[in-house]
């Protein structure tokens, strides 16, 4: 039995090869993926572990291997990550980051941006939902904020014109807001949600706004099975504040993204609590926890692993093995719902690793 | 003094040639030059209030589209039952046209009189990019540099925070607002936007002008400096130089993202926030969203010659217009910041304590903040309550 899914493993990895494009669900066959794993600085690697021995409680067929990307000068003096880090990423084409801090005079690019341009992840995906066992003032939360990830107001191209007045530039371009209205649909219709709203300020910015909100309508007419609304940001703010269950899907360009995300992120409990994912191109997806590293809780055991468990759920979905996806999340729903061990940002006063061993029995118990 | 003079008429001169970049540029070097006459820092007591004739005032009011016609007629109904010497000049601005006569005759009007309330001129944005917003194009040719708005939360009003008290105050008239895009390459748009120092001085230093003067404590400046390192960066260094001067009043920044996120959390820890064009925008709608929503805040823009009265969340409320169900608070309490920067303070005040009675007290809602109440239901209550203090009024 042994050797004949051997067998059936060699030939589906094999045959997983030819395939370009968004990763296919192999879960017909138990076979175990590999899946690069990033721990990050700070809480990085504690929260890591967490999410490790959480996966091993499951019997998650994932098998990981770590590896560091701090940045390096490659030949030509270009900063970019390590070399090894890259073909890990290639290979398993799924990541799983931890926070990295980004040392201010270093020299080098923020690493969050070295990464983004070197797998060209050019769609951040965050579903904000809210969290039963963390009262936050908004309850029923359940949207998802697409933000395009690689150009708009974040192109970093700025000049001094003349003493005193500096221009920035917001660039947008109809190929990548072609794709990520196309990703936009694709999600929707993947994820079961039922309609897709672009968020824009086409009235002040007519020709970039408004390119965007074209393709964005190209993309709709494609898919008629998602219902597709457009709205002013200000709107959206306004009615985001007052009543959040009126949104599903978000789609939009960089700043009003980063906006929206951390305004949803806010709604239902803030960025400890929330995951992220990064589509790119190549079939290439890395999900990461947004918070920072805080540096002063590192190594106590204090941390809350919430946030990199919950974005590792999503990693999971991505892939096709939602009933293990669907057994972890509920697990680490129903302790936080308990509240008999949660860690101090949630409320108790428990360590990570009681946090860490109470999802574990659960998840154990589910079995 | 006389170069001063001759430079500023060689600036007018050189404007109409212009056009475009040359411009812009023109525009920036004209800023530059009149700048140093406001040194005092403005807050709408600085600005004279415009000439009376016959004690009375005119003021500009443009009704604009949506809801803004019929609101603007019970402030006008309001005004005449309470006796206030105040003339409305109208002023309508079509927005469907894609000629500029209406907008500048509204201009010209704005200029003549010194002061405009004004309903929101809906943007239709199927017309060439070349039709720009026409709230735009009154705020940049009026110079109304300081867009202000204060979120108080109202007892009457059901809210999910409490005890909000924050005053926002936007730049105006550049940033991500400055109407300058172009399509270089096929497929390929630009869009800038432009920080000057000048501007941003200005705002910053009305800002800590402003919160001397009302007793505030704290400024924040919102950015995104660690994206936008020059354009963000200048803004944030202009307001920590202009906070220097200011040893009473406490200073820091926040970033854009972390703002909104501590907004719908701990919303009571903001006191004066003071940011560029686009994030205020964000910010002061998520404000107006806390509080209660669009129907209940108050907008002013200030500039250094004029001043322009609206809502603060600029909405024009198409789906709500002619159904008697929208919420005339932010217009008339518009009108009262009007009032009081015409130094008609008797009357404004009579007309906010009538407005805010039946808020809180009275609790005759719309439908926008959960109550049953028509528009006229509630101004025809506001006018009562008025009529009740036992002030000179006219018929019903």
């Amino acid at each position: 039995v042994h050797r004949f899914i051997g067998c059936a493993a060699i030939v589906s990895r094999v045959l997983g090869s030819f395939k370009n494009g968004s990763p296919q669900p192999r879960n017909f066959i138990r076979e175990m993926q590999t899946v690069t794993l990033i721990p990050g600085d700070g809480i990085g690697p504690e929260i890591s572990n967490a999410v490790m021995k959480i996966f091993e409680a499951a019997n998650a067929p994932i098998e990981w291997e770590e590896r560091n990307v701090t940045a390096i000068k490659g030949p030509g003096g270009k900063w970019m990550i390590p070399p090894d880090a890259k073909e890990s990423m290639d290979r398993n084409k799924i990541g799983l980051k931890g926070p990295l801090k980004t040392p201010i005079a270093a020299g080098h690019p923020s690493m969050n941006l070295l990464l983004r341009k070197t797998f060209d992840l050019y769609a951040n995906v965050r579903p904000c939902v809210s969290i039963e066992g963390y009262k936050t003032p908004y309850t029923d939360v359940n949207l998802v904020t697409i933000r395009e990830n690689t150009e708009g107001e974040y192109s970093g191209i700025e000049h001094l014109i003349v003493d005193g007045v500096v221009q920035s530039i917001k660039l947008i371009t109809e190929q990548a807001s072609e794709r990520i209205a196309e990703y936009a649909f694709e999600y929707a219709r993947n994820n079961q949600r039922a309609s897709v709203t672009a968020v824009h300020k086409a009235n002040i910015m007519r020709m970039s706004d408004g390119l965007f909100l074209r393709k964005c309508r190209e993309a709709a007419e494609k898919h008629k099975d998602v219902k597709f609304t457009e709205m002013y940001l200000d709107t959206v703010c306004l009615n985001m504040v007052q009543d959040p269950t009126q949104f599903d899907v978000l789609v939009m360009p960089n700043l009003y993204g980063d906006i929206l995300s951390d305004l949803c992120a806010g709604l239902i409990g803030g960025l400890g609590v929330t995951p992220s994912g990064n589509i790119g191109a190549n079939g290439v997806a890395i999900f990461e926890s947004v918070h920072g590293t805080a540096p002063d809780i590192a190594g106590k055991d204090f941390a809350n692993p919430t946030a990199l468990l919950l974005s590792a759920v999503m990693m999971l979905r991505h892939m096709g093995l939602h009933s293990h996806g669907k057994k972890i999340e509920t697990a680490c729903f129903d302790t936080i719902r308990d509240k008999k061990v949660l860690t101090k940002d949630l409320g108790g006063n428990s360590k990570c690793s009681e946090f860490t061993e109470a999802i574990c029995q659960k998840v154990r118990d589910m079995d | 003094m006389a170069a001063h003079g001759a430079v500023l008429s060689l600036c007018r001169f050189i404007k109409p040639f212009g056009g475009g970049r040359l411009g812009n540029t023109v525009k920036v070097f004209g800023t530059t030059l009149t700048s140093h006459r406001n040194k005092s820092g403005l807050n709408g007591d600085n600005i004279p209030p415009p000439a009376k004739y016959g004690g009375r005032h005119t003021v500009t009011l443009i009704p604009g589209d949506g809801i803004g016609p019929e609101l603007l007629n019970h402030v006008r109904e309001v005004f005449r039952f309470s006796c206030v010497p105040v003339d409305f000049e109208v002023v309508h601005v079509n927005s469907a046209l894609e000629t500029d006569d209406d907008m500048n005759n509204a201009i010209t009007a704005i200029r003549r009189n010194g002061v405009a309330l004004k309903g929101n001129i809906e943007t239709k944005h199927t017309l060439p990019a070349s039709v720009k917003s026409r709230n735009n194009v009154l705020r940049t040719s009026l110079d109304l540099y300081a867009n202000v708005m204060h979120c108080q939360s109202l007892p009457g009003v059901q809210t999910r925070h409490k005890n909000i008290d924050i005053m926002i105050i936007r730049e105006n008239t550049e940033g991500e607002y400055s109407s300058l895009e172009h399509e270089s390459v096929s497929g390929v748009v630009e869009s800038l936007k432009i920080i000057t120092r000048n501007n941003s001085l200005r705002i910053a230093e009305y800002a800590f002008q402003l919160a001397r003067d009302k007793g505030r404590r704290r400024v924040t400046a919102v950015h995104k400096a660690n994206i936008m390192k020059l354009g963000d960066g200048l803004f944030l260094q202009c307001c920590k130089e202009v906070a220097s001067g200011y040893p009473d009043i406490t200073f820091d920044s926040m970033i854009v993202d972390n703002t909104t996120m501590q907004l719908v959390s701990k919303p009571q820890q903001f006191d004066v926030m003071v940011m560029p064009n686009l994030y205020g925008n964000v910010v002061s709608n998520v404000c107006a969203g806390l509080v209660g929503g669009p129907g209940l805040v108050p907008g002013a823009n200030y500039g250094r010659d004029y001043a322009v009265f609206e809502t603060a969340t600029r909405n024009t409320g198409k789906s709500i217009a002619g159904r008697n169900i929208a919420n005339p608070t932010a217009l008339l309490l518009a009108s009262c910041m009007m009032l009081d920067h015409l130094e008609l303070n008797d009357h404004a005040t009579s007309i906010r304590n009538a407005v805010l009675t039946t808020m809180n007290e009275t609790r005759l809602h719309t439908a926008d903040i959960g109550g049953q109440g028509t528009t006229l239901e509630v101004v025809q209550s506001i006018m009562r309550i008025i009529q009740s203090k036992g002030q000179l009024t006219s018929e019903f």
